[in-house]
């Protein structure tokens, strides 16, 4: 019983790790002022880069880089749509969805479907048990005995917290997400701000999507993130933008997801659907101020315009 | 007046020229030189319009586009961002699949309206759900309507997969059952019988008409449209925001709904349990369709004419060239982008930009 | 003598719009400066340039007698100049210390983190030393708005401003408040700062500036002292023509009360309880000035006595009836006009044709529509007549009205208000932003719907418009309305101790349930 509950444990881990690496991808563009809703499309495309690297090369670690690479090409691109051109924030980051499918469904047929009789997958990276920390009984296998990807993820929380909240780096973010004249007026340039937050955030939706082919299948599916990057977006507002809440709200999700599976496979006559359904509704629940009301940074979404 | 026109219909022409620029990078790098480019678009016209039944095809395609590009167009003039046409697409049609199997002892004069007019109660109400949520507690409708798109596939999957309430345990592909036949929409030419073109793109023109009149004509198109405007004047001049706010979310849900309808009862008959692929990227295309219409229920006809077009032609484009059909999805993408953001085509092909009545320069840093 | 900061022959240019034509000006060490103009004069871009936010199309700034090139506030900072903005540059949901060091962060020992202990101490002594109190862990959206500009001012002292620039600082403040702020400028000049004071209130430069610079539609008319200088003079070089104080109007002769309201109570959007008990009534055929420094609740006030907003207690009786739970459509046909505060945000819809706002009331009753269709004759008829009645200048009844001036879209809204029949008259702010002839236009209007028998509620910050056209003046303060008195024994004096809170145990006073 015990080992049921902490496998069930270890696999919300491991479904929180795309949710919760999404919503940090979240958190940085939105703390910034810029809204985010290509973070699906971010990671599917670099879940498809990063799989056609790790075929043609064999080497998962070239693969990594690439994936990460390919989130924040991606993110740079709707930064200068948003923050350049101005455009409406929601509406690019749809350009960047139905890119997304666009590009990768090319892609995949190109390199990776049985018709480009593509090299074999290298398979996915191995579990790194953590030295000493993976005996801790009961949070030794729940956290240390996963892959890269998901240690990654634990770090980022800390990480992240870290910077916005202990670094004057982060302090400029948020100066800039709430009131960038503010931050204009003491001369910090507002653009670049958001630049580097936008693109680096593209950089962990990058990682978040090569979780799916280099850690979790090992091969590409078409749309195989499946609406998992808006419940990454969905995981940030219930954890109120900040990382420790977006965290605990993604472990929340990934334990739906985690005993939704374990349903489909134990118990097929209960419908899974109404979990898998768990996670939006939640979210809507938040948004309507039930749990606690969700304030989003005040700039949130808003192109500044100079002078 | 010439100017406005020039920038009305420019920008979304050289917008499609962009993207269909881009597009042919797209395909060059599959090897091969400007001739397969040619070669690739020349399939996708022939394969939308000169084709047999290519016409008919690229029309059947263009009908829930306008009815989901009307959906988006209407929310947009109302300030509301309605990207959830796909769920209320799916409500609606589940809605109209339920009339269509259970009433089926009913004549086709009744059960055909019936179920239109169910799929556009379950799209308005699944819309509506959105609205009421932003009236009252101030959430807002794009994360909501997002949500409710993966609620509604949940749903439909629960609804129409095996052992679900409305299964057919007769198919061997997991789906609903057929509707009845006198719940057809009727065939355009009966005499053909593989012209699937059917009495829904009749609908969607005069769905077309019907909210341009409503927008334009009447007083609550012009409180809509006030409350899209400037909600605060809205208020200020006696309107009921909030009534209004739910009433649009509503009727941008109800033609997202129709459109789940008439695609059951004119095409499908049925409802898949892979919905997501059923209702797949009407929402998100409805966006471009909408904006490349200018949001103008008389735009939205020609934009949603245009994707239906290359959705059509994009199969043959695969076969003749060996290309991915994906390729018109990254040009769908593109089209988007720059009809979205035609700050960017002003850029590239160095156009001033007119000077919006909305934006004078003046109201903000000067002068107070 | 040295001069802190000169600026030789700036000129900016504003799409339409000339709004510093080659302008001179000099600040000198340790002076407080006033800045003098009139909404649109130009002081703000000024300013803008000044401190680098604008850049200038021609001209030269020179800082202690060296030319600089601003390409940013940075720039202006690492040259000593700080700038209050009217609209306060803080992050609300940020500390004191980090808003403070907010682009000059204090960093630990190894310059990767917030040293925030450390910044702490820094704005406490530097509050300090120039005498106020500042606690730097709080909340700037917990502060008052007084200690918000404080803030303001620290920011700056602490990134080494030897030249502040105070844009319209006494705009948000009472007049005890403005008389401490006096004391801290008075105290930072004498420690040498120099300072530019830029305001619209003539008895403020006289009080506090050593000397005064007016400017006029993008020129700079003079500079003067106020030894020189007298209130009538100054304002006649704002304004080229001599300022009307005087409108023309005949006593009122007021009829029955046909408004009243009762130990009113609203809430603001963060539901602070801003309108507090007021109590007051309007008789047909007069004007009721509601005096009061900016922010004491009028906004709201005005805002529940049109349906805008909800009421959390007392009551509005209308002609009788309790409106105080009504939708804001049966106050209008009710027979209640309301000119709004903000005309942009609530007034008009800036992308309609004229022809559409001057029915944006009574859109939906005839002739204007028949059922729910609109009737477009009709509505085209009504823009060409009320165009023509009431003077708005506009190309066509088709002209989207974001492209007309200020002066016409206040027309435009007092002819719509107007073109019904109206019982009572809401103005609030009637002439904020607009030109001379406009106000005189809107004024005349005002008086003649009151000779008309209607009764008229005029809120407006301006002391001026609410002496010159009231018939009894009401001031509110913290959410009351703290007396009503007869305009003829309104003088300024008397209104701006009011307008602070002092209410004299001698005054004659009006009761206000009284009449």
């Amino acid at each position: 019983m015990l080992d049921t509950i902490v496998g069930l444990l270890a696999s919300t881990v491991i479904a929180a790790t795309p949710l919760a690496l999404g919503a940090y991808c979240g958190i940085f563009c939105e703390r910034s002022g810029v809204v985010n809703i290509g973070i699906e499309g971010m990671m599917l495309t670099a879940a498809c880069i990063s799989q056609i690297v790790a075929q043609y090369s064999g080497d998962l670690r070239l693969a990594l880089l690439t994936g990460i690479l390919t989130g924040g090409i991606l993110a740079f691109i709707h930064a200068v749509i948003s923050i350049r051109f101005k455009a409406e924030q929601i509406i690019s980051g749809t350009v960047i969805n139905i890119l997304a499918v666009g590009l990768t469904g090319h892609l995949y047929q190109r390199y990776l479907a049985f018709s480009a009789s593509p090299p074999q997958s290298p398979g996915t990276f191995p579990k790194v048990p953590i030295p000493l920390l993976q005996d801790i009984p009961i949070l030794g296998p729940i956290f240390f005995q996963h892959q890269p990807i998901v240690y990654a993820m634990l770090i980022l929380t800390f990480l992240t917290h870290f910077i916005l909240f202990y670094t004057p780096w982060g302090l400029r973010t948020r100066a800039v997400g709430e009131h960038p004249r503010a931050a204009d007026t003491v001369g910090i340039n507002v653009y670049r701000v958001r630049y580097i937050n936008v693109t680096l955030a593209g950089l962990i939706a990058g990682l978040a999507g090569c979780w799916f082919t280099l850690e979790w299948v090992g091969t590409f599916n078409l749309q195989m993130t499946s609406g998992k990057g808006f419940i990454a977006l969905a995981a940030m507002i219930f954890g109120k933008w900040s990382p420790f809440g977006s965290f605990a709200a993604a472990v929340i999700f990934g334990f739906a997801n985690a005993l939704q599976i374990n349903f489909q496979l134990n118990m097929p006559n209960i419908p899974y659907q109404f979990l898998t359904m768990a996670p939006y509704l939640l979210t809507m629940i938040v948004l309507a101020g039930v749990i606690g009301r969700a304030i989003p940074p005040a700039a949130d979404g808003q192109p500044y315009e100079k002078g | 007046m010439a100017r406005r026109l020039l920038t009305g219909i420019g920008i979304p022409i050289l917008a499609l020229f962009s993207a269909l620029l881009l597009g042919s990078f797209v395909i060059l790098s599959t090897g091969g030189g400007w001739d397969k480019v040619l070669t690739a678009y020349g399939a996708v016209v022939y394969g939308a319009f000169l084709k047999p039944r290519g016409f008919s095809e690229t029309l059947l395609a263009m009908t829930p586009l306008i009815l989901t590009g009307l959906a988006v167009a209407l929310a947009f003039k109302a300030g509301l961002f309605n990207i959830g046409g796909e769920g209320q697409f799916l409500i609606g049609s589940l809605c109209s699949v339920w009339i269509g199997y259970h009433l089926t002892g009913l004549p086709g004069i009744v059960l055909v309206p019936l179920g239109l007019i169910a799929g556009m109660l379950g799209g308005a109400f699944w819309a509506a759900i959105a609205g009421y949520l932003k009236s009252r507690l101030g959430s807002h409708e794009v994360i909501n309507t997002i949500m409710l798109n993966y609620i509604a596939f949940n749903l439909g999957d629960f609804l129409v997969n095996s052992r679900g309430p409305m299964n057919d345990p007769t198919s061997s592909v997991p789906r609903s059952p057929m509707i009845a036949l006198s719940a057809h929409l009727p065939r355009l030419n009966p005499g053909s019988p593989s012209d699937r073109l059917h009495a829904g793109v009749i609908i969607a023109l005069l769905a077309t008409a019907v909210i341009w009149w409503l927008l334009y004509k009447t007083t609550l198109g012009f409180e809509l449209r006030t409350t899209g405007a400037n909600p605060d004047a809205a208020r200020y001049a006696g309107m009921n925001a909030r009534r209004n706010l739910v009433l649009a979310m509503a009727l941008s849900g109800s033609l997202a709904g129709l459109a789940g309808a008439v695609e059951v009862q004119g095409l499908n008959f049925n409802v898949p349990a892979a919905v997501q692929s059923f209702s797949a990227g009407y929402g998100f295309d409805a966006i471009a369709v909408a904006l490349l219409g200018h949001n103008h229920p008389f735009g939205v006809v020609p934009g949603a004419f245009l994707f239906g077009a290359m959705r059509t032609g994009a199969d043959l484009l695969q076969l003749r060239t060996g290309v991915s059909r994906y390729v018109i999805s990254i040009i769908q993408a593109l089209v988007l982008l720059f009809a979205a953001a035609p700050a960017i085509v002003r850029w590239i092909y160095r156009i001033r930009a007119e000077r919006r009545v909305e934006e004078a320069p003046l109201t903000r840093g000067w002068g107070a | 003598m040295t001069l802190a900061l000169e600026a030789r022959g700036i000129t900016k240019k504003f799409p339409g719009v000339l709004a510093n034509d080659h302008v001179d000006f000099a600040l000198e060490k340790g002076e407080i400066h006033a800045m003098l103009g009139q909404n649109g004069a130009g002081k703000t871009t000024l300013m803008n340039i000044l401190y680098g936010l604008y850049q200038p199309d021609e001209g030269h700034i020179l800082v202690h007698g060296e030319e600089v090139r601003f390409h940013s506030p940075l720039d202006a900072i690492m040259n000593g100049i700080g700038m209050v903005h009217q609209h306060f540059m803080l992050i609300p949901v940020f500390t004191v210390a980090e808003n403070i060091m907010l682009g000059k962060e204090v960093k630990s020992a190894r310059g990767m983190l917030l040293d925030r202990q450390r910044a702490e101490e820094e704005v406490r002594a530097l509050s300090q030393q120039y005498g106020f109190s500042l606690d730097p862990t709080a909340l700037v959206k917990d502060l008052p708005v007084g200690t918000q500009q404080r803030v303001e001012i620290v920011k700056a002292l602490y990134r080494q401003a030897d030249i502040l620039i105070l844009d319209e600082p006494t705009a948000v403040l009472t007049p005890q408040e403005a008389e401490e702020l006096f004391v801290i400028m008075r105290s930072l000049a004498a420690q040498g700062k120099s300072i530019i004071f830029i305001t619209h209130k003539l008895k403020e430069v006289l009080a506090v500036a050593d000397r005064i610079s007016v400017m006029r539609s993008g020129q700079m008319v003079g500079t003067t002292t106020p030894k020189e200088a007298t209130e009538a003079g100054l304002a006649e070089m704002m304004v080229r023509r001599k300022v009307i104080l005087k409108v023309d109007k005949k006593p009122a002769t007021p009829g029955e009360e046909i408004m009243r309201a009762e130990d009113l109570q609203v809430l603001d959007d963060r539901r602070h309880p801003v309108v507090n008990g007021a109590s007051f009534f309007v008789r047909a055929g007069e004007i009721l000035g509601i005096a009061g420094v900016q922010g004491n609740g009028q906004t709201e006030l005005v805002e529940a006595l049109t349906g805008l907003r909800p009421i959390a207690g007392g009551h509005i009786l209308l002609l009788g009836h309790d409106v105080g739970r009504v939708r804001p459509r049966q106050i209008t046909e009710a027979g209640v006009a309301h000119i709004p505060e903000d005309r942009h945000k609530h007034g008009l819809v800036l992308s309609y044709p004229v022809a559409d706002n001057l029915v944006l009331c009574t859109y939906y009753l005839p002739p204007f529509a028949r059922g729910p269709v609109m009737e477009e004759a009709a509505i085209r008829e009504n823009a060409e007549a009320l165009i023509k009645k009431f003077d708005i200048q506009t190309p066509s009844p088709f002209t989207p009205t974001g492209s007309l001036s200020g002066g016409n879209q206040q027309k435009l809204i007092v002819a719509r208000e107007f073109s019904r029949p109206v019982k009572v008259l809401i103005a609030s702010q009637p002439t904020r932003g607009i030109d001379v002839g406009s106000i005189e236009f809107v004024h005349q209007q005002i008086v003649q719907r009151r000779d008309e028998g209607c009764g008229v509620l005029l809120v407006s910050s301006e002391l001026d418009e609410i002496m010159s056209l009231s018939d009894r003046i009401a001031v509110m303060y913290k959410g009351r309305i703290l007396e009503t008195l007869p305009a003829a024994e309104a003088t300024r004096e008397r209104l701006g101790l009011l307008m602070a809170g002092v209410k004299e145990e001698t005054a004659t006073k009006e009761e206000v349930h009284g009449a």
